[in-house]
């Protein structure tokens, strides 16, 4: 599970609109416990995980970057720019919306989030899927259904900017940016510049009162 | 949303967010395998009272590219033969199990009684006169993927039987809703009898509006419904009020030319105007799959934000 998750409203009137961010089993209001990342680390992270992508992959012509909305699809932006920059190879990237492979659909809201836009066949490449926090791994799992449907890759890697722990399915991350042991409770804020409009950073929130 | 009985229930938000919705289902529809499994395990059933062909195909086809179960009912092959009452038909229904009900019917306001007597989920397909919330919602997708998502100011004109049209009546709220600027022509008999609370204007010749607007919305000449005392003669009417290839001459070279279909070549339509560059018919088939899909998926799949 990702920010995706969060995104889905819980609670409309939230001070921060409703929608995204992440909510674990969060409820009541959080406040701020520590900030994880700022814009530099963020930085070196993408730079990171894009060398590891290449590293794994020897080279990039077959990999294609598909990010899963909303956050996911501007980090998988980032990390093609960067690929492109030391690489000079041009990655492809996609944008996927897991809404309808879900499987908490009725359960509670699932809005759709965008337009799913893979630019290229994803038959026989490597497809890399990118989001912002890793935590129950049911994103991902609606993710790997939802890419079967539109091709058979060679094979699927996952990269995401924080694995928060508490997985419910048998996943894991290929590519991670930071390891960060969260309680259920917490939420993991990611915030990046093209989507949130303010500057990038990452942060736990938790509940008042305890530690 | 519980039901979508009548495009009126939608504001400008719900309008933009079902259409957002609509983008991400047309995507679907283009796939090379055009179907999800969103609605699984959902059941909807087609309950039609009116002859049509579009819009129950294009329900079926929405729903199964959801993976939701279909069943159809159509009165002319059914116990409605036998008597059997809206009421008991609706409720038969309802014990098998369904979970989202489509309606068609004649009568303006039976989607809404039947909405009050089930548990399941109601969609208008049309009603009467009255409403025909999915077309509104098709066009509206169609205009949009062809203006971008601003239709503020989109002069449409709508030509011909206003009068007997649903389609017009959800169409003009719809347009009007979104900021579009609806004006209405045709024969007075076929005009409303009144234009109260209707946020268009009239206009008086269609041949000094023609070159100005940016849409021209063709209804269908309903033959069915129309008396020799409402309209004398279809050449006449083709003369006065048909999209002829002169008169489509006559419009800008950007005007959209839009049809809920069934046509009536030679008609209200020229067949080369119909099949011309700047005919959306087609198109507005094509969307109106994607269009229901959003529906469906609000009222069964998304838990519900919309309205």
């Amino acid at each position: 599970m990702s920010a995706r998750d969060a995104m889905q409203p819980k609670d409309a009137t939230a001070p921060d609109g409703g929608r995204f961010f992440v909510s674990g089993g969060a409820t009541g209001p959080l406040t701020r416990r520590a900030q994880v990342f700022d814009a530099d680390a963020l930085r070196r992270s993408h730079t990171r995980i894009a060398h590891e992508i290449v590293e794994r992959n020897h080279g990039a012509d077959d990999v294609v970057l598909v990010g899963l909305y909303t956050r996911g699809v501007a980090v998988a932006h980032r990390l093609a720019e960067a690929i492109e920059r030391f690489e000079g190879v041009t990655v492809p990237v996609g944008a996927l919306d897991v809404a309808f492979y879900r499987d908490d659909i009725g359960l509670r809201p699932v809005q759709p989030l965008g337009p799913t836009e893979i630019p290229v066949d994803i038959g026989g490449q490597v497809v890399v899927l990118v989001d912002d926090v890793l935590f129950t791994g049911r994103t991902i799992r609606a993710a790997l259904d939802a890419l079967t449907e539109l091709g058979r890759p060679r094979a699927v890697q996952v990269a995401v900017l924080v694995d928060r722990g508490h997985r419910e399915l048998p996943i894991r991350a290929d590519f991670v940016g930071k390891n960060l042991p969260t309680k259920v409770a917490e939420d993991v804020r990611v915030q990046l510049a093209e989507v949130d409009g303010a500057e990038d950073g990452i942060e736990i929130w938790g509940p008042e009162g305890t530690a | 949303m519980k039901h979508l009985l009548s495009i009126a229930d939608l504001e400008r938000a719900d309008l933009d967010e079902l259409l957002d919705l609509s983008d991400s289902f047309v995507e679907v529809t283009q796939r090379e395998i055009p179907k999800i499994p969103a609605l699984r395990g959902k059941t909807v059933v087609t309950l039609f009272f009116e002859d049509s062909t579009r819009t129950r195909l294009s329900f079926e086809t929405a729903a199964k590219r959801l993976s939701a179960d279909t069943m159809s009912f159509s009165a002319s092959t059914s116990s409605v033969r036998k008597g059997e009452s809206l009421l008991d038909t609706v409720q038969t229904i309802q014990a098998m199990g369904v979970d989202a009900i489509v309606v068609r019917h004649p009568c303006a306001g039976a989607a809404h009684r039947v909405a009050g007597w089930v548990d399941a989920s109601v969609v208008n397909a049309g009603d009467g006169r009255h409403q025909h919330p999915t077309q509104a919602v098709l066009d509206l997708l169609t205009l949009r993927r062809h203006r971008g998502t601003g239709l503020d100011g989109l002069r449409v004109l709508f030509v011909g039987d206003i009068g007997h049209s649903r389609v017009a009546r959800s169409g003009v709220q719809a347009l009007a809703t979104m900021g579009a600027e609806v004006s209405l022509a045709g024969p007075p008999t076929l005009l409303p009898e009144s234009l109260e609370g209707w946020p268009v204007t009239v206009a008086e010749d269609l041949d000094t509006v023609l070159p100005e607007v940016d849409v021209v919305y063709l209804l269908r000449i309903q033959r069915e419904r129309l008396g020799a005392a409402l309209l004398p003669s279809l050449r006449e009417y083709t003369t006065r009020y048909g999209i002829t290839v002169e008169r489509a001459a006559r419009l800008k070279p950007d005007t959209l030319i839009m049809h809920p279909g069934p046509m009536n070549r030679g008609i209200e339509i020229a067949a080369e105007v119909a099949d011309g560059p700047a005919s959306l018919v087609t198109e507005q088939v094509a969307n109106g799959v994607a269009a229901r899909m959003a529906v469906l998926w609000s009222i069964l799949g998304s838990g519900g934000r919309i309205a």
